[in-house]
């Protein structure tokens, strides 16, 4: 399953300034376990201690936000785009 | 760890030192920057009196000087992170609104001592010209050429205004969805106004990616990557109620809560102006306010969470539908701090709230305002808001962009003939 991450600029220092990566797996949880193989030290900055999304992060796959979904275990259809973001902004 | 910190010392942020996470205490440049790196949580303003070593740290400006200023947010300079010669910039000078003396509204409602703090005086009609006048001069410090935002209806004009006024490019970004008025008003000072098709918090997340893009590079977006600088505009509401009351700080105040940040830099200020001796120190509680449809940090209140889980808003409360509010967890844990609570109405209270307010004090609030003036009727039938300790609640934006909400009974007592007679029957002893 090949999916698109987009990379937020504060996170893009791992991916020698990508802002768009590619990566695998059927689940978020895969897509961001490939993606720490592959950028080392980028999964500790998106998941806590516990394994969790950060608590200002937010992540999406494709529109939704995987906090209305199944969180970590959102499907990542092939081809999907996931995309992490910073949570503090707006207002 | 924390990472080289450079002086302000061209004073070109006022009295800010540097920025610090809110989180874990990374310190960092005074920069473009929002969220922290190592954790990414929310990066604000740090000032010369935070670390200060005197105890009490000594004040950089007094009273005096604060009352022989401008009637406006820049009488405050000396406590925002803003050049010494902000006076001297071309700027929509907001701030300085009414106090008033809700003497009727307090009588119906049975309390003692209540104010409201009304912010619709302000240039476009709404608190959002505070913090987007903070914003501005941070953009220029940092060669913005365009200013834009993430926007419910009332910042997109503040920027777009200030925008003008200062001379910057402004492109800004609505829900498609938005009030007439709000768009009407948004546009009307020029730049562009885009429409996204979706809700408030799709476009944030929409913003926080062009932020990264070719596409968003000299923008200073005044809510991402100003955001720091622009939620500090929030302090001079609560600098300007301890002054208007005559330097002392309210028992209680009922802010309405969107994404949070005004009630946690309101919180800010008021400890500020305690800690730097500038009012005497008291206790104070302070309540958020929400709307049922979309009151996510009510509902994390309610059952005790530290964090908040994001909604999907429903209200026509629309300038604070935010579902994923930024600073959820923080307005929780001033709530808590302060043994204020966060409560919520339904639209038909927000509506009747601004019926009753218009109605006692001519004030016609936006529906924001109904929030807070509900959740204030709310929490006094509830025992939890004491109606014998002196109240602020806050009026946020103008009910003229919000006539939705009221058209229903905002009407002609009667549409007759221009003649006595006809006045008399349908009117006169009606």
């Amino acid at each position: 399953m090949s999916v698109s991450v987009r990379i937020p600029t504060i996170l893009r220092t791992y991916t020698a300034g990508a802002a768009e990566v590619s990566s695998e797996g059927a689940t978020l949880r895969e897509v961001l376990q490939k993606l720490e193989a592959d950028y080392p030290g980028i999964g500790a900055r998106i998941l806590d201690d516990k394994g969790a999304i950060r608590r200002f992060v937010n992540v999406y796959v494709g529109d939704e936000d995987v906090r209305f979904s199944d969180g970590l275990e959102t499907a990542t259809p092939d081809g999907s785009q996931v995309s992490v973001i910073p949570a503090v902004a707006g207002g | 760890m924390a990472v080289a910190r450079v002086e302000n010392r061209t004073k070109t942020f006022g009295p800010a030192v540097d920025l610090s996470c809110r989180e874990c205490g990374q310190t960092y440049d005074l920069g473009p920057s929002f969220a922290c790196i190592e954790c990414f949580g929310p990066l604000e303003v740090k000032y010369q009196w935070d670390d200060s070593a005197d105890a009490p740290p000594v004040s950089p400006v007094t009273r005096e000087q604060i009352e022989a200023g401008p009637p406006n947010i820049w009488r405050y300079r000396g406590l925002l992170p803003v050049p010494d010669d902000v006076l001297d910039k071309v700027n929509l000078a907001p701030g300085w609104t009414k106090l008033v003396r809700a003497r009727n509204l307090g009588r119906e409602l049975g309390m003692r001592e209540l104010y409201v703090k009304d912010d619709s005086g302000n240039p476009t009609h709404s608190f959002k010209d505070r913090v987007v006048a903070i914003a501005v001069e941070a953009a220029r410090n940092f060669g913005f050429h365009t200013l834009s935002c993430s926007s419910t209806g009332n910042l997109a004009g503040a920027v777009t205004a200030a925008a003008a006024r200062a001379g910057l490019d402004a492109c800004v970004f609505i829900p498609a969805d938005l009030e007439e008025a709000k768009v009407v008003t948004a546009a009307a000072y020029g730049g562009r106004l885009v429409g996204i098709e979706g809700t408030y918090d799709d476009v944030n997340r929409f913003c926080s990616e062009l932020i990264g893009d070719e596409a968003g590079e000299g923008w200073g977006f005044v809510n991402v990557n100003l955001r720091p600088y622009y939620a500090e505009g929030s302090k001079t509401l609560a600098y300007e109620i301890a002054e208007q009351l005559g330097w002392r700080i309210p028992d209680q105040l009922v802010v309405p809560v969107a994404s949070g940040s005004q009630l946690t830099k309101i919180d800010k200020g008021l400890r500020e102006l305690i800690k730097l001796g500038l009012v005497p120190a008291k206790p104070y509680k302070i309540f958020g306010a929400q709307a049922t449809g979309c009151s996510p940090v009510s509902a994390a209140y309610k059952a005790g969470h530290d964090v908040v889980r994001p909604v999907k808003p429903d209200t026509i409360a629309k300038s604070l539908a935010i579902g994923n509010p930024a600073d959820g967890p923080y307005v929780l844990d001033i709530a808590r701090r302060t043994g204020g609570a966060v409560e919520d109405v339904d639209d038909s209270v927000v509506v009747d709230s601004i019926r009753l307010l218009a109605r006692t004090e001519g004030i016609f609030a936006e529906t924001a305002g109904g929030v807070t003036v509900g959740v204030l009727r709310k929490l006094l039938e509830s025992g939890r808001l004491d109606p014998d300790a002196d109240t602020v609640v806050l009026n946020t934006g103008d009910g003229l962009k919000t006539l939705d909400a009221v058209t229903s009974w905002a009407r002609p007592a009667a549409v007759i003939r221009p003649s006595l007679e006809a006045f008399r029957g349908a009117v006169a002893g009606a």
